[in-house]
């Protein structure tokens, strides 16, 4: 296949899924973050049956691997329930609950980083344990937990081409498309690979400049 | 007494590290509590304010239980000002913000209310110039001094000092007592625990001598450096003094 097919008629196939491939890790990352940061306080609480939930949540989703959860929810609950999971939907939520337990434990890690001593003084000037948190830990907390999100979600971004199994069009299905009628599977898949790599390049990006920007107080 | 404890003890699982404290303080009265690192003094301080939990007893301060469960201890907090021996600074928040952060969320002041009383708080500790720099552009004797003053902005009617120069480098201890002797003077209720003898004999009404867990002996800094009458208290002090 030379040059020109292949960034005039392939290329552009591609980047339609490469867009799905963004909006699907987006939409998951989201709500992987919302239930890390679920989950990830639970962890911390002394409750024991709170902190047992947690712990079972992230123990089940990081002991089996992603494939298998995909399937699970995409072939085996439709069965359960009897009925159909729109692949979009399923592909997004797994990903996200994938992601939720591996950023749970972060959030854990972020916040049980900061010294004991912050959450002491903050007390002993009458906050409260909610106030502690939102004015004083969370937002030490969250400049250490950035680098290791941002790496979640370039963990996520490529875990999305999983996806492909459950005829969602992203990237890594196209490609598997265009190869099926063009059988030029050395071209297409070092463009998929190419594509990608620019993806997480742009992500690390973003994730050294946020890391810069909320570097204030840390000299 | 603006600070009555009865039968005060307090277990980490087996360690016992106060076995049955009695003490009450005036209103306006500097207490320093002195001892042999393990006595408990740091635990003792610490139980004032409730960060740490005793396992029986009662503290009433200012008039309220809080050993009592239904007392709002968030509430008590505001009165009983503490500083830490490692600072305890805010270290993502300016000096400024540092001190006007708990009057402004927990007192409901209004940000420049609180800003003013925040820069009239630097003044008298000396570091009106450092408001807007951030806790780790600033030595340890400025760092424990606008922690102070952070502790002071809550307008307290008890101060705590826990080791209050122990972090410091020697030539930065002076700056942190000078603070220390003005409030003294000033009136405040201060219960202050510190290895600076010449703090306690210069400023301290009482000093109390804290041994295993109980408070051995007590007295004007008078009697305990010059007619100390339990044996402990004398051996403790012929080693640092």
């Amino acid at each position: 296949m030379d040059i020109s097919t292949l960034i005039t008629q392939i290329l552009p196939f591609l980047a339609v899924g490469a867009v799905v491939t963004v909006k699907i890790t987006f939409l998951a990352v989201l709500l992987g973050f919302a239930i890390g940061l679920v989950f990830g306080l639970m962890r911390l609480s002394r409750s024991r049956i709170i902190n047992s939930i947690a712990r079972l949540y992230i123990s089940l989703i990081r002991g089996t691997p992603l494939l298998v959860q995909i399937f699970f929810v995409y072939f085996g609950l439709p069965k359960a329930i009897g009925i159909s999971i729109d692949p979009f939907f399923a592909a997004t939520g797994t990903l996200g609950v994938n992601a939720g337990a591996y950023i749970a434990e972060i959030v854990r890690a972020g916040i049980q980083s900061i010294e004991k001593g912050q959450m002491e003084a903050a007390r002993s000037l009458g906050m409260n344990h909610f106030q502690a948190m939102r004015y004083v830990i969370w937002p030490q907390a969250f400049k250490r937990i950035v680098p290791p999100l941002g790496n979640q979600f370039i963990i996520t971004l490529k875990d999305s081409s999983l996806l492909s199994v459950i005829t969602v069009e992203e990237l890594t299905r196209k490609g598997l498309i265009k190869i099926a009628t063009t059988f030029a599977s050395f071209e297409i898949w070092a463009l998929v690979g190419i594509m990608y790599w620019i993806m997480v390049l742009i992500i690390s990006q973003w994730v050294n400049w946020t890391e810069k920007r909320l570097k204030t107080g840390d000299h | 007494m603006i600070i009555k404890i009865k039968d005060l003890y307090k277990n980490f699982g087996d360690l016992e590290v106060l076995k049955g404290i009695n003490c009450s303080i005036k209103e306006k009265e500097v207490v320093v509590v002195i001892g042999p690192s393990g006595s408990g003094k740091s635990t003792f301080l610490r139980c004032i304010n409730k960060l740490e939990e005793p396992t029986s007893g009662t503290i009433i301060i200012d008039g309220y239980d809080i050993t009592d469960p239904r007392t709002d201890i968030n509430y008590v907090r505001q009165e009983v000002g503490m500083v830490f021996q490692r600072f305890n600074l805010f270290p993502h928040k300016t000096v400024l913000e540092n001190i006007t952060l708990a009057p402004v969320k927990v007192r409901n002041v209004s940000q420049e209310e609180a800003e003013k009383t925040a820069r009239e708080l630097l003044q008298k500790v000396g570091l009106s110039d450092k408001a807007e720099a951030y806790p780790s552009q600033l030595s340890g004797g400025q760092q424990q001094r606008v922690a102070i003053a952070r502790a002071l902005a809550m307008r307290p009617k008890i101060m705590l000092f826990d080791e209050p120069t122990s972090a410091l480098d020697p030539e930065m201890v002076g700056e942190v007592l000078a603070v220390m002797k003005q409030l003294a003077r000033e009136g405040m209720t201060m219960v202050v625990v510190t290895h600076e003898m010449g703090f306690a004999r210069e400023v301290g009404d009482r000093v109390i001598f804290m041994d295993e867990g109980r408070m051995v002996e007590e007295g004007t800094p008078e009697q305990i450096f010059n007619n100390a009458q339990n044996p402990r208290t004398q051996l403790f002090l012929s080693k640092i003094l």
